[in-house]
């Protein structure tokens, strides 16, 4: 068996998303604690919703995979939607992950949650 | 899809004149060689020619050939083997910090069983000093084993020079010196008698032989203790029915090295070259790692800066392109490669490690093909990658890793280019 699932590395050859948006409302960087790597997100809200999401992520096949289903399943959701949002959900959603790159999940929602962080202290909130 | 493969010091293609070879084995000739009827008597032919063959190709003689299953077993027979033949004599073994985990997780028993264990550095091209080796020798050394080249970087250590070194400070009259020449046997000429070694492990599957077929040297005179015992198979030096269609495949296989090994090597190593000479050319930001002039001619390691190297060689694999990488990603431990490590490469350009190694079966098409989707993956990857973005930006380049923070910056790396 594909040490990846289709779902992964489909997200992964082919990532949604990937950029950056000018004049973000909110942008989150995580740094990966176990091996070194890096997201950044960026976002744009508009009646409390997640408008627009970009990324950028220097990692695995799975860090990238990760990033790109996290910025699918923000878009149009409420910003408490995506705070509720889990590692487990990410990974559930991409079919599942190697145990040893379950980490790299942790990356893609803590990311983007520190950009709704930021984007609410940013509105002094 | 137009497949490359260049993970050739994982495994190489079996030559089909190897093959061919071994076929009878599996059919015809299946008698036990320890057996003195006339099938028996058919297998002991072959394994004394293979024997041969084998101890042809090293310059020995075919009595200081043990076969073995593979190389991690001639690794952790001469180790512990030695180990356990010369322990009331001493108890103290060096090897460099950049061998094969078959040396170092051997080691890591003996050092929880009373033995001690010197770990010599390399420097950042990967060479192991000579001084800190003869500065290590003691009393109480009995073995030393330093690889002849390294799989992922490719650096050809001097083993010649420290041999001598090793039998002209004559610390004591039992001392063995092992080298692991698995990543050199497919590609460059070994003579164990000019090397001037007591033991030597090598392997037929990165030869272009079998699988399940290794070989262990040991010059006469020099006494291990078995590892695996039971009937008198090898001398009893390694017990087991012996494995004859991979033997005779071992056999076969250092016959045709033997004769066409310099012919493959010169075409090997312009390739190599191509590779190392026009990547540079195409992609910026990036670092040969390992030795350039002391290098193996199938091995070319770059490191990649602002990428990671799984993410390289997935996108490879999907462009039909095998290849490997030392990055902590790619490590099933998550750790950076323990050769970078030991060569002082940075955490971060270590990252983007990609690993080509090459065989007779590659061709300047293959090479071409390479230098044509390569640099492509990289600038997709470089287009979603947030260190790189930030470099653009800034000229800085930003420290990836753990506690990274936005504002941290730094403007250097430590990896020097060839
Ligand atoms: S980002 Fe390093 S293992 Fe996934």
């Amino acid at each position: 068996m594909a040490f990846y699932s289709g779902k992964v590395m489909d997200h992964f050859a082919n990532p949604r998303n990937v950029g950056q948006i000018e004049n973000a409302d909110g942008i989150g960087e995580v740094g990966n604690p176990v091996c070194g790597d890096m997201m950044t997100f960026y976002i744009k809200v508009k009646d409390n919703k997640i408008d627009d999401v970009k990324f950028k992520t220097f990692g695995c096949g799975a860090a990238i995979a990760v990033s790109s289903m996290v910025s699918e399943m923000a878009k149009g959701k409420t910003i408490e939607e995506v705070m509720n949002m889990t590692n487990e959900d990410v990974a559930k959603e991409l079919g599942g992950l190697p145990p040893n790159k379950m980490h790299c999940s942790n990356l893609g929602a803590d990311a983007l949650h520190k950009a709704i962080e930021n984007y609410k202290s940013k509105q002094g909130k | 899809m137009k497949q490359v493969y260049l993970d050739n010091q994982s495994n190489t293609k079996l030559d089909k004149k190897v093959f061919d070879a071994m076929i009878p084995f599996f059919t015809d000739y299946y008698g036990n060689p320890q057996s003195i009827y006339s099938l028996g008597a058919a297998s002991k032919d072959v394994l004394d020619l293979a024997r041969i063959q084998v101890a042809n190709f090293i310059n020995a003689d075919a009595k200081e050939i043990i076969f073995t299953s593979c190389a991690t077993e001639s690794n952790n027979l001469i180790i512990k083997g030695i180990a356990e033949s010369l322990k009331n004599k001493g108890k103290h073994i060096i090897v460099s910090v950049i061998e094969h985990f078959s040396i170092l997780n051997p080691l890591k028993r003996l050092q929880k069983e009373g033995f001690e264990i010197t770990y010599l550095s390399v420097d950042s091209k990967g060479n192991v000093n000579a001084d800190e080796l003869k500065n290590s020798l003691r009393k109480d050394t009995i073995l030393v084993s330093i690889q002849h080249s390294n799989t992922e970087v490719g650096t050809i250590q001097d083993i010649k020079k420290l041999v001598d070194i090793v039998k002209s400070v004559k610390v004591n009259d039992f001392i063995v010196f092992h080298t692991d020449a698995v990543s050199s046997c497919g590609c460059l000429p070994i003579d164990v008698k000019d090397l001037n070694v007591d033991a030597l492990t090598f392997s037929s599957s990165v030869m272009y032989g079998p699988k399940g077929a290794a070989a262990l040297y040991v010059k006469r005179g020099v006494r291990l203790v078995p590892q695996i015992e039971g009937g008198v198979q090898e001398n009893s030096q390694r017990s087991g029915t012996e494995n004859i269609p991979a033997i005779v495949g071992f056999g076969k296989a250092c016959e045709i090295a033997k004769s066409e090994q310099s012919v493959n090597t010169q075409k090997i190593k312009e390739l190599r070259d191509k590779l190392i000479n026009e990547l540079p050319k195409k992609i910026e930001y990036i670092y040969l790692n390992g030795a350039l002039e002391n290098r193996s001619p199938c091995n070319v390691n770059f490191s990649i800066e602002f990428v990671e190297g799984e993410a390289l060689f997935l996108l490879l694999d999907a462009k039909g392109i095998m290849a490997a990488s030392g990055s902590a990603c790619a490590n099933k431990n998550l750790k950076l490669s323990h050769v970078l490590t030991a060569m002082n490469v940075d955490v971060a350009i270590g990252q983007g490690s990609i690993v080509f190694t090459l065989s007779k079966y590659n061709t300047q098409e293959d090479i071409d093909y390479v230098l044509e989707e390569f640099p492509k993956i990289v600038s997709k990857l470089r287009e979603m990658s947030p260190l790189y973005s930030y470099f653009l930006q800034t000229g800085k380049r930003k420290e990836a890793g753990p506690g990274t923070d936005f504002e941290h910056a730094h403007d250097h790396c430590h990896i020097s280019e060839d």
